[in-house]
């Protein structure tokens, strides 16, 4: 599944536009520690956090993340989604919690 | 391939440039068709001692050295250095404040995430003058 395809399943907004909308999510992994995610999240995983600010994307970029889903419709800053697009990560909002939108991506045949 | 070698200055509390000196070494190995599985080891090793550089130091260089056979990346700081090196290379130990914390930085998971990425790893730090952590990754042919 790509990027795009997961925001058109879940209903996810995107912050940075386009970018890297034809990215495959290939896993997903839910985190707020940086160093927990650093040491664990692979390679595609789309990085589901509360996490904002502009280190996240140091992080799906150095890990080649396929995006990130910021859960509870929590505010993201300007820079971080500044940065984003220059790194060419997606960032995407939900107005669900982790929770339920790790349940969306398993239906959406994720980890199956 | 011959020896390549690059430095980076880290600026203390920098937490909006963190991460651009791990970007810049990760760039580099890719472009040497450096194995992925590497750089992935080198790309979390530098990031963790780029924050901890940032968070705890008063700041400092991060230099990587490549050679046919390894990558040596140095992180050597001005300060203040590490009192307890035992204790801060114990997993969830942290003495980052509530702010950093909030952050998600200073879950504790810095130092070992280093040592486990790393195939050598070395920490010596003076307290009032510094702290240098080497650390040694293998290239496959080099081993």
């Amino acid at each position: 599944m790509t990027v795009k395809e997961m925001c058109e399943k879940l209903g996810l907004r995107s912050l940075t536009g386009e970018c890297g909308m034809d990215r495959e999510v290939g896993g997903a992994y839910i985190g707020d520690l940086l160093s927990w995610v650093m040491a664990h999240a692979q390679r595609g995983d789309v990085w589901i956090t509360i996490q904002t600010h502009t280190n996240i994307i140091a992080v799906a970029s150095l890990l080649e993340l396929s995006s990130i889903i910021i859960s509870e419709d929590a505010e993201v800053e300007e820079e971080t989604i500044k940065k984003a697009v220059d790194e060419n990560i997606p960032v995407l909002v939900s107005t669900q919690s982790a929770f339920m939108i790790s349940k969306g991506l398993i239906n959406a045949g994720l980890g199956n | 391939m011959g020896n390549i070698a690059y430095d980076f200055q880290i600026e203390k509390d920098d937490f909006e440039r963190a991460g651009e000196a791990s970007s810049k070494i990760k760039k580099i190995l890719r472009q040497l068709g450096i194995d992925s599985g590497i750089i992935r080891r080198v790309a979390i090793a530098a990031y963790e001692v780029e924050i901890n550089l940032v968070i705890h130091s008063l700041g400092g260089t991060i230099s990587i050295s490549i050679d046919p056979k390894s990558i040596m990346i140095i992180a050597k700081d001005i300060g203040p250095g590490i009192e307890n090196v035992e204790l801060a290379m114990k997993e969830g130990y942290s003495t980052a404040s509530d702010k950093i914390r909030e952050m998600g930085f200073g879950a504790g998971m810095g130092l070992p995430n280093m040592k486990k990425c790393a195939d050598s790893f070395y920490i010596e730090s003076i307290i009032g003058k510094g702290t240098i952590i080497t650390m040694k990754m293998m290239l496959k042919d080099g081993e």
